[in-house]
């Protein structure tokens, strides 16, 4: 079986984060697992409409909202928000990011993914392959997977960073099987 | 989530609950619906079966207490989950009189309502039960990808059929790289307990001086350092799975602690004297002779009988050399999707040079030899000058005399970061170590990129 790649792209789409934060080995991660081309992105969007000042945090079903409704984006075309703010939704004590299923866009907080959140010395490298797997995690879910049992997949539901951490940075056979039906 | 799907209904009166709680319970693989009051939520449930309702307690015009009521009464195997902006001891209290689940205040734990969602499931999954074992299993194995066809592996397989569904203690023994965790993960996810989780534990990697906090957890101010309470192991495995990796190291006074654990399944976090019960089961898995450890008064014999209930072996690889094709095959697909690149195999010639070596290091050296080969291949197969680096059978490791372990460790650690030209992760995989524990070491011996 040969994996075709799609002409659809992936854009990441920086708000207020440092280019950086992606290198060039994370983009190569990323266009092998979704088979298609990333292009990074700079979008100057100011995220105080987003902002809760009774949660001191920012909402993330907004942002994507807003995306949606004020953003054209090619059929078939994803697209990856990535802020440095902490983001909730209403029901949740907070997120490390959220995704609109089967969807285009998907957005990711880099808030709780540094070491310096959890009192402990910031590490780049850790920082950088977290980031990478929420990034995968999130884009998943506008390819249509969910939340997979295997806690060493990437679509494994994380809800502190210890589960971040335990998980791969690939999807696991069942999720790329999954993800085959869909690229 | 094999079989059906679970249903949830959402009932709230406000548009911005229904919305994100639907899109972050869809995320799960459930299928959910919503209702934004009383009279449509019953129009839904005459409609359709569900399984599970999340019911706001408070919406105009009607109470939310009056509702479970009559979800109670007319569909008694629907399980209702209260929501609230507001906590209220007596409202609680009265909703779980009247049959509710859970009572929960907004904004939620996102853990504690994965988990509960989960715990529904796993009981409606327990009535069903003989029905859902074999597709189970079957699931299980897929997600671990146990594979091989020799008889060694059959049995392994036949064996996690066998136990899975039972609550009995497992000891995997095997070789170093046989995939004793595989199997470990195999059991757990074939289990009742697959929805809670399961929590490893490698014995050998935890220092001395941090075991007794890392299993048993702490309290806040405990010991210099404690600056937060934290769960141990034992704690978050409760519901589901422990498994004991490397079981052989544990110390005398930690086979003693962890003997005490098992026989009176409760625990005592440092820094405090209250208990808490718990309930997991106990997979553990060596490379050692326990046996013999035994004999030799290194290993308990009462702990080794208690891990010991049902033992599954896994033999090592070059005892199923036929396995070898399937799994070079295996790890070829696994690698093209991770790396992008389009190689189809290995040449015949290669796959005769792999079926010849000895494989000391079991299938996890097979698979990194793989890894190794797939990066360097060239055309559509990978040849056997791909395979160039595992030189010849009788190459022997050449070790300069004189040094002690720890030089030892640091040449080694070297030499594979060289290898994998630094990248931390890669090397981490390759000596069978954690990313944190190889930052240690690097810091320790002075090791960084020049």
């Amino acid at each position: 079986m040969v994996f075709q790649r799609s002409e659809k792209k992936i854009f990441i789409s920086l708000v207020d984060v440092p280019k950086s934060y992606i290198d060039s080995d994370m983009i190569e991660k990323l266009s092998n697992i979704f088979r298609r081309r990333i292009i990074i992105q700079f979008e100057s969007l100011s995220l105080d409409k987003f902002f809760d000042p009774i949660r001191d945090q920012y909402h993330s079903t907004e942002i994507l909202r807003y995306f949606i409704f004020n953003h054209s984006i090619s059929d078939g075309d994803k697209k990856c928000i990535i802020v440095r703010k902490d983001l909730f939704i209403p029901i949740l004590t907070f997120v490390f990011g959220e995704a609109h299923l089967n969807g285009n866009y998907c957005i990711v907080s880099t808030n709780r993914l540094c070491e310096r959140f959890y009192d402990r010395t910031p590490n780049v490298e850790i920082f950088k392959e977290r980031l990478l797997k929420e990034i995968v995690h999130e884009l998943g879910h506008t390819f249509g997977l969910t939340h997979c049992l295997n806690d060493l997949c990437v679509m494994h539901n994380s809800f502190t960073i210890e589960d971040t951490d335990r998980k791969s940075i690939y999807p696991c056979e069942s999720c790329f099987e999954k993800l085959d039906e869909v690229l | 989530m094999e079989g059906k799907k679970i249903t949830i209904l959402i009932v709230d009166d406000e548009l911005i609950v229904r919305e994100s709680m639907k899109n972050w319970l869809e995320e799960d693989g459930y299928v959910v619906f919503t209702a934004e009051n009383a009279d449509d939520a019953f129009n839904f449930l005459g409609r359709r079966e569900v399984d599970i309702v999340f019911l706001d307690i408070k919406m105009p015009g009607i109470d939310g207490i009056e509702v479970l009521k009559k979800i109670k009464s007319t569909y008694p195997f629907i399980d209702v989950i209260m929501m609230t902006a507001y906590a209220s001891i007596n409202t609680a209290v009265e909703a779980m009189k009247l049959g509710a689940y859970d009572y929960l205040t907004k904004p939620f734990d996102p853990e504690y309502v994965s988990m509960l969602v989960k715990k529904i499931v796993s009981h409606r999954d327990l009535e069903r039960e003989n029905v859902k074992l074999k597709e189970r299993l079957e699931s299980a194995l897929k997600q671990v990808h146990i594979v091989g066809e020799s008889k060694g592996i059959k049995k392994v397989l036949k064996s996690i059929e066998e136990v899975a569904p039972t609550d009995v203690s497992v000891l995997i023994t095997g070789e170093s790289g046989t995939g004793k965790e595989m199997v470990a993960r195999a059991i757990h996810y074939a289990s009742m307990r697959r929805f809670e989780p399961l929590v490893v534990v490698s014995c050998g990697a935890l220092p001395e001086g941090l075991i007794e906090s890392e299993l048993f957890g702490y309290e806040r101010g405990a010991f210099t350092g404690a600056l937060y309470k934290k769960k141990g192991k034992f704690e978050s495995a409760n519901g589901g799975t422990l498994f004991l990796d490397e079981i052989g190291e544990l110390t005398p006074k930690m086979q003693v602690d962890l003997l005490r654990v098992l026989q009176e399944k409760e625990i005592s976090r440092i820094g405090s004297n209250k208990t808490i019960k718990v309930d997991f089961r106990v997979i553990s898995a060596t490379n050692r002779d326990l046996r013999k450890m035994v004999e030799e008064k290194k290993f308990r014999e009462d702990l080794f009988y208690r891990l010991n209930v049902y033992n599954i072996h896994i033999p090592p690889l070059r005892e199923r050399k036929e396995d070898i094709p399937l799994l070079v095959e295996h790890f070829v697909k696994q690698l093209r999707r991770r790396m992008g690149k389009d190689i189809e195999g290995v040449t015949p010639q290669a796959l005769k040079k792999l079926m010849h070596y000895s494989w000391p290091g079991n299938v996890r050296e097979l698979e990194n030899a793989v890894e190794r080969a797939f990066v360097v291949a060239r055309g559509k197969l990978i040849t056997t000058e791909d395979f160039s680096f595992m030189g010849n059978e009788d190459d022997k490791f050449d070790i300069p005399s004189g040094l002690s372990l720890s030089e030892l460790e640091k040449i080694h650690i070297k030499k594979v970061l060289e290898e994998c030209d630094y990248n931390v992760s890669q090397a981490a995989k390759v000596l069978d170590i954690d990313r944190t524990t190889l930052y240690n070491k690097m810091k320790k011996y002075g090791i960084s990129k020049k």
